[in-house]
């Protein structure tokens, strides 16, 4: 049984921004579906009293002052920018 | 003997006394990449114009005062995910083939503060995904023991350019034994530190929970020198460690009489070719010569790493990656009817197949629906997992077994499928999810190609890493071998 459908992966590929042709759905769908299967072999594990670790070390909150101080400047913020005007990102129409 | 093949401290002795100058290692450098790099293919970016102004520049502040500065005037690289200001950072990809960074990363400041020399940067997997090399954007980097065979990856350029001598050290990143795998193909040393030892600011994320930048070297004494140069705590960082970095030159001095050695069962079992079993072996009875001892123990959540590791940092890397929208910085796909045309043209033409599957993955397993089944589930493992670390740590002071279950493939030979291809890294991924450190040192030849020893320790715990694999060296003559290019 298929553990992902060529629909799921069209839907993902958009959730994630990536056009993909018919040719790359067939290979995602099959390559997905192989590593999602094999990432199933973790239900063999009874973890309903575990924590999840979102992170190694035992770390709370970094706060700093918030003072004023110098940032990027306009034009170094600009400065790998594909397209820009009047010192902004340019961009196509959004709709 | 070549300049680049001496160590750190021989060569700072050297500029002390005026018997080379910072020039005359710059020069031995970029005549060595000259010689090899048709072959090798380590480099993206060369940065010769700069590199010998800094000489220059080194060489008239040396001549007046040779300066405490141990690493000043030697020649270093950079893996391409590591910024540097106005020298291209591509990250191994396309999609950043013109990016110009416009601050330096932590780690690239303190290299030059140091003195140091950047030399050029690195060939890479596309964003650290890959264990070859392969998915580079750009082209093969290819190993200095036999160009038909892989370096490894993703820090593959690191290790090839180190092994063949055209740089004295490098760094590179490790989020599932990217340093240590191709420190091992290659056969060089190559530490992952604890995570938080060394700022990750200025680092293109790949999986922000597990990358770790190090370095990567000849010998064990070259790789404390340079660790000591980029370690401690950075408030540019808030994942970096506030703790003391101590001096790893004193790992060197000890001896390793009744230290306790801890043998996974897990890391010699079935999959593990049986001539790197055998060296791994021969490494451990070196080391019981030396006054360890050694027993097997288990990790038994080993097997269940690889699908954490796959899930949690194909997750992260979605996250991360979806910067790159063609509107800021990077390559921008033409003719784009509106703005999310731009968004998918620009991430498809620009990112290539296994980053692609990766951020796939990592929005499926993030999606409404899936995110407790498989993101949190993985976390959990995750747990798991480093909880087997902790215990055995409780009675031993070091884990050690193979860095990877064979050597060097062949390019091309895993190219079709990802799962084959990513089982390289079942032995390095566990130190990444549990976030404790871990060397790969030299220790013999299989078919004309390096093994890796890995040595793992707790936290923040490198001085004792550092000791074991300098009285392994010490007592092995593998760390003397050279490639013939």
């Amino acid at each position: 049984m298929s553990r992902i459908s060529k629909d799921q992966v069209k839907h993902v590929a958009h959730l994630a921004r990536l056009s993909v042709s018919e040719e790359e759905v067939d290979m995602f769908t099959e390559q997905l579906d192989a590593i999602i299967g094999f990432a199933e072999e973790l239900n063999e594990l009874d973890t309903e009293n575990i924590e999840p670790t979102t992170h190694v070390l035992e770390l709370k909150n970094v706060l700093r002052e918030d003072t004023v101080r110098e940032s990027v400047s306009r034009e170094d913020a600009l400065k790998n920018a594909p397209e820009q005007r009047d010192g902004q990102f340019k961009v196509p129409k959004a709709f | 003997m070549s300049l680049l093949e001496k160590k750190v401290s021989e060569l700072h002795d050297l500029l002390h006394k005026k018997e080379v100058s910072v020039m005359d290692l710059v020069d031995a450098s970029y005549a060595r990449i000259g010689q090899v790099e048709d072959k090798v293919k380590s480099f993206l970016t060369l940065n010769e114009e700069h590199a010998r102004q800094q000489a220059r520049e080194l060489d008239d502040v040396l001549a007046g005062s040779p300066g405490e500065r141990i690493l000043a005037g030697l020649p270093i690289a950079l893996k391409d995910n590591i910024s540097t200001k106005g020298l291209r950072t591509t990250s191994g990809s396309k999609i950043l083939s013109n990016f110009d960074p416009i601050y330096d990363a932590t780690v690239a400041r303190k290299l030059y503060e140091a003195g140091a020399i950047t030399i050029g940067k690195l060939n890479m997997d596309e964003f650290a995904m890959g264990s070859s090399n392969e998915n580079s954007g750009y082209h093969v980097t290819k190993n200095p023991w036999n160009t038909d065979y892989v370096p490894g990856g993703s820090s593959g350029g690191s290790a090839a350019s180190v092994a063949a001598g055209e740089v004295l050290f490098s760094l590179g990143s490790d989020t599932g034994g990217s340093i240590r795998q191709p420190a091992a193909y290659c056969g060089v040393v190559g530490l992952k530190p604890t995570y938080g030892l060394v700022s990750r600011f200025g680092l293109i994320a790949f999986a922000s929970s597990l990358d770790q930048i190090g370095p990567i070297t000849r010998t064990v004494e070259d790789n404390a020198y340079l660790l000591q140069a980029i370690a401690g705590h950075d408030h540019m960082d808030s994942t970096s460690a506030n703790v003391e970095v101590p001096d790893y030159q004193t790992a060197f001095t000890g001896d390793i009489k009744g230290l306790r050695i801890a043998v996974p069962k897990e890391y010699l079992a079935e999959g593990v070719d049986p001539a790197v079993k055998e060296k791994v072996l021969d490494a451990l009875k070196a080391l019981e010569g030396q006054g360890a001892t050694w027993e097997e123990v288990s990790l038994p959540h080993s097997k269940y790493a690889l699908a954490t590791y796959y899930l949690l940092s194909s997750s992260e890397a979605s996250a991360n990656l979806s910067r790159f929208d063609g509107v800021r910085y990077g390559v921008r796909s033409d003719n784009s009817e509106n703005l999310l045309d731009l968004y998918k043209n620009s991430r498809s033409e620009g990112f290539g197949d296994e980053v692609k599957r990766r951020i796939m993955l990592g929005t499926f397993a993030l999606s409404s629906g899936y995110y407790d089944a498989y993101y949190k589930k993985a976390q959990k493992v995750r747990t798991l997992i480093k909880n087997d670390f902790e215990q055995v740590f409780n009675h031993y002071d070091v884990i050690i077994g193979p860095t990877t279950p064979t050597t060097a493939f062949k390019i091309g030979e895993k190219t079709n499928d990802p799962l084959t291809m990513y089982a390289n890294d079942i032995l390095t991924i566990p130190v990444n999810l549990a976030g404790v450190p871990a060397i790969s040192v030299p220790c013999g030849f299989s078919n004309g190609l390096p093994v890796g020893l890995q040595i793992i320790g707790k936290h923040f715990d490198e001085s004792t890493i550092y000791r074991v694999a300098s009285v392994f060296e010490q007592a092995t003559e593998h760390h003397k071998a050279k490639p013939q290019l």
